[in-house]
């Protein structure tokens, strides 16, 4: 490397990530007027939240004149077991429906009322049909409008790059270094604000939703840079995916499903969810069949379906069902829409759900159940930041969407994220530039920092015959699987602990063989490293928390404690360990208290 | 459990060739996975492109057997036990390295057409769109960017000098989306006879064909944009369209048998 050139590109703000959250910051951050680069680890319009598929939650009361923001920061503070950080909450449920009608400005299609305006949706955990939605492919129409938005705005799109440390002048952001994923050549950026919009962290898991993208970069990122990282301890496994053939475990099956009148069976066709409604949620749920049933055409007089609570509730509803040997024939248990609903409906409001199994599983939805299962779907956790700036605790480093933490507390209500995306995302590109500006002069990137992380990342073509990534991979998968899934035990964490202690040291000998060009092997040898630093953070947060809240369950400490009710998990690197600490959340104001705890 | 032969292509501009891999495959496998496995255990710097394996981001695209698809939606029990089936990269496009293709081309073009054009409000404030209305356009937004329809047209794919001035399928819906947009009120004539080149296609519906999402490209999207050019772009029949819906006017019509 000490004489291998680099190229260098410099901006006022940079964005690493280019789905819902990056691109929305781009765009914001070129609308301040200052110069902005945008950088994708795959190809513009491929980032996962193409995937999203159910809907944007924001109170816009097209479907429900009774619905607002102080429902919907209700409905997501419950959700995350008031853990959340309450003004991102606040400002999420506040700024949601401006950003969704931003997006139909910008061009997006969504589906619409009888009055020609946004539909809406029902959703497990939200109290009003809320989910502006196309179809089950609400994602891709978000990622595409950004996309052919951002195009024209001016900004640097670079494609097929990856970053691997951030840079910094002093205490604060410099740049940041990676290489192109076509050619393997280096690249520095030189930035005076950061925006990490990286997505999460669910390659850690062997059964996940999250597409090969998902390897904890931006936490990690932020964690070599010296900023805190929150919540890692909380993550979502979304409870329908598909669990059979075992080739597409793990592929989401929308929560539009349940939305749209689907329900959840056992083997013996009883609706098991009526058993398992937890205390806090009896006031706003049928507890018996008829109920529910006549839910689905008045929702005014009834109260609604336990197949629509969140999701970490109805996730350990079906394991414990599997586990109580009452599951469907491959592990999972049934999904049945076509017993409510005409083929036609079907095939219109989930047509991806339709071709998914018709395809892959040879199953026709209109006709027979699915069969469903839990999987790593999210991660609540994430970088520390302020609410109004998302300004992480390093000066010029801004976090977005769910790279960073806080909005959801301990369990994320679906449709959350993609609105999450959108606010989020302006408020980072916002503020990133607004800093951007004011910092004065010529920051400087140095260059003994370049070749220490140069070297480093071309260290595995030292070792050909080095160690296995794509078998380093695979075993923390089945680790994190295995010992740090939706049910957690204070031994189970330990031996994970260890196992990945274990993983790291064989991570140093990772070999990669052939040339740089494009090469899968060495770009896994290297995302194997910010993997193994999540999975670490994720399973240490999960150690400390001895209580069960959201998608942290741990079988030894069963019940929420409400002593763990305020504080935060926070996790930061000083002098090459992970440390770890527990801080007081944020106070929320009494009014908003007042609207949290007011019965439904 | 069923054993294939890959016959995957591997190179890079300057030259490659194809090299078998025997794989064994397990229930309910696709080509991509095969591909994971052959890098898993035989070759790590393998090159291929995906992302969601689920049909939905358009990374995978690749000739199997000759045939562009997408291989996370190509099952392996399309093939007889012991068959060799060949995977290579989309051959419109250079080549990368191995399965991936250089298809900056699409984005350059992407580039070029020109934006929504929104119309003012209603009085309230608020835009109001039919479903009708938006049934249509809705239909090209399913594109997931896949190329394939890029990738088999003959128009990109063996005319150099005229691809130039040629948007190309993928681009070609885009445009008659942003057209059958009820809020966007810009004229593309001249954009689409000129630097969209839409007199070149000859319809030949080999991208319908091939697309992935079932987009009817040609009946839908390619022929209402020829119908306009043969209108000679009507100023009148454009502005009913945009301002009275679509049924008033020849370009909206319902050319499917859906
Ligand atoms: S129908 Fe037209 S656009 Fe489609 S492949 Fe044929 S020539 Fe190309
Ligand atoms: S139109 Fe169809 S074939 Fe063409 S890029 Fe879009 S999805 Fe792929
Ligand atoms: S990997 Fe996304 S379409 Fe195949």
């Amino acid at each position: 490397m000490a004489n291998e050139s680099y190229e260098t590109h410099e901006h006022d703000v940079l964005v690493i990530g280019a789905g819902g959250a990056g691109l929305r910051a781009a765009i914001e951050a070129a609308a301040q007027g200052v110069s902005v680069g945008l950088v994708c680890k795959s190809l513009l319009g491929k980032a996962h939240t193409v995937m999203a598929e159910g809907g944007i939650a924001a109170a816009m009361g097209n479907v429900w004149p009774e619905d607002n923001w102080q429902v919907h920061f209700r409905d997501t503070m419950r959700g995350g077991r008031m853990v959340n950080n309450w003004r991102m909450a606040q400002l999420h449920a506040q700024e949601a429906p401006e950003r969704v009608l931003e997006l139909e400005r910008w061009g997006a299609l969504f589906d619409r009322t009888k009055d020609g305006l946004i539909s809406q949706r029902d959703f497990g955990g939200h109290r009003y049909a809320r989910l502006a939605h196309v179809g089950d492919r609400t994602g891709l129409e978000m990622i595409r409008t950004l996309q052919y938005h951002g195009i024209h705005q001016g900004i640097d799109v670079y494609m097929e790059c990856k970053v691997e440390r951030l840079m910094k002048d002093g205490d604060r952001i410099s740049g940041a270094f990676g290489y192109w994923r076509d050619t393997g050549k280096f690249v520095l950026f030189k930035a005076k604000a950061v925006v990490l919009a990286t997505g999460g962290i669910g390659k850690a898991w062997k059964i996940t939703s999250n597409s090969w993208e998902y390897t904890g970069d931006g936490q990690s990122l932020a964690l070599w840079a010296g900023a805190d990282l929150i919540d890692m301890e909380f993550v979502q496994f979304h409870p329908t995916h598909m669990v059979w053939p075992p080739s597409v475990a793990g592929l989401l099956v929308t929560e539009g499903v349940r939305g749209d009148g689907g329900t959840l069976k056992n083997k013996d066709g009883e609706r098991f969810m009526f058993n398992y409604i937890p205390e806090y949620y009896k006031g706003e749920t049928a507890d018996n069949i008829e109920e529910a049933e006549r839910w689905y055409t008045d929702k005014k007089n009834n109260r609604r379906t336990p197949d629509l609570l969140p999701r970490d509730m109805v996730a350990r509803a079906i394991r414990a069902e599997v586990k109580a040997g009452r599951g469907s024939p491959h592990g999972g248990v049934f999904l049945d829409i076509c017993t409510r609903r005409p083929a036609d409906y079907i095939r219109k409001r989930l047509p991806s759900m339709y071709h998914q199994f018709k395809e892959l599983a040879d199953v026709d939805i209109t006709k027979e159940p699915m069969e469903v299962g839990p999987a790593q779907h999210y991660v609540m956790g994430g970088v520390r930041v302020d609410a109004d700036s998302t300004a992480a605790t390093v000066p010029g480093l801004c976090a977005a969407g769910e790279a960073a933490g806080g909005m959801h507390g301990s369990n994320r209500l679906g449709g959350n994220s993609l609105s999450d995306l959108l606010v989020f995302g302006r408020r980072a590109g916002l503020y990133a530039a607004l800093y951007a500006k004011n910092v004065g002069g010529r920051l400087s990137v140095d260059a003994g920092q370049v070749e220490a992380v140069a070297r480093e990342t071309l260290e595995p073509f030292d070792r050909p015959a080095g160690e296995n990534p794509y078998a380093i991979q695979a075993e923390l998968q089945e680790t994190m699987q295995n010992l740090v899934g939706i049910i957690r035990t204070e031994a189970e964490l330990k031996e994970a602990l260890k196992k990945i202690e274990a993983l790291k040291a064989r991570a140093k000998n990772v070999g990669a063989g052939g040339g740089r060009t494009y090469n899968p092997g060495w770009h896994t040898a290297l995302d194997v490293r910010s993997l193994l630093t999540v999975a670490e953070c994720c399973a240490m947060a999960a150690l400390e928390r001895t209580e069960s809240r959201g998608g942290h369950t741990r079988d030894d400490h069963p019940y929420s404690d409400d002593t763990w009710g305020t504080v935060n998990v926070v996790l930061s690197e000083r002098g090459g360990g992970i440390s770890l600490r527990r801080e007081p959340l944020p106070k929320m104001p009494d009014e908003l208290n007042a609207l949290v705890q007011e019965k439904a | 459990m069923p054993t294939y032969t890959m016959r995957v292509f591997r190179g890079d501009p300057g030259g490659g060739e194809f090299k078998d891999y025997r794989v064994e495959t397990g229930e309910g496998m696709v080509v991509l996975d095969v591909i994971h496995r052959i890098q898993a255990t035989q070759a790590p710097d393998l090159a291929c492109r995906w992302n969601c394996k689920a049909g939905k981001c358009g990374s995978c695209s690749a000739e199997v057997n000759g045939q562009p698809r997408l291989m996370c939606m190509t099952r392996m029990n399309l093939f007889a036990d012991g068959e060799t089936v060949s995977v290579a990269p989309i051959r419109t496009f250079p080549i990368i390295r191995d399965l991936v293709a250089d298809v900056s081309y699409n984005f350059e073009k992407a580039k070029q057409v020109p934006p929504l054009r929104l119309r003012p409000p209603d009085p309230d404030g608020k835009y109001r769109m039919m479903q009708e209305d938006v049934d249509r356009p809705q239909e090209f937004h399913k594109c997931i960017e896949c190329f394939l329809c890029q990738d088999v047209c003959h128009v990109i794919r063996d005319h150099e000098d005229k691809k130039r001035a040629f948007a190309g399928p993928r681009f070609f819906i885009k445009i008659a989306g942003l057209d059958m947009h009820p809020l966007d009120t810009r004229d593309r004539s001249a954009f689409i006879k000129d630097q969209a080149g839409v007199g070149l296609c000859n319809i030949t519906k080999c991208c319908t064909e091939v697309c992935p999402e079932h987009i009817h490209i040609t009946d839908n999207g390619i022929i209402p944009l020829k119908e306009r050019m043969a209108d000679g772009f009507d100023p009148i029949v454009w502005l009913l369209r945009k301002f009275r819906g679509k049924s008033t006017s020849r370009i909206g019509r319902d050319r499917t048998s859906r």
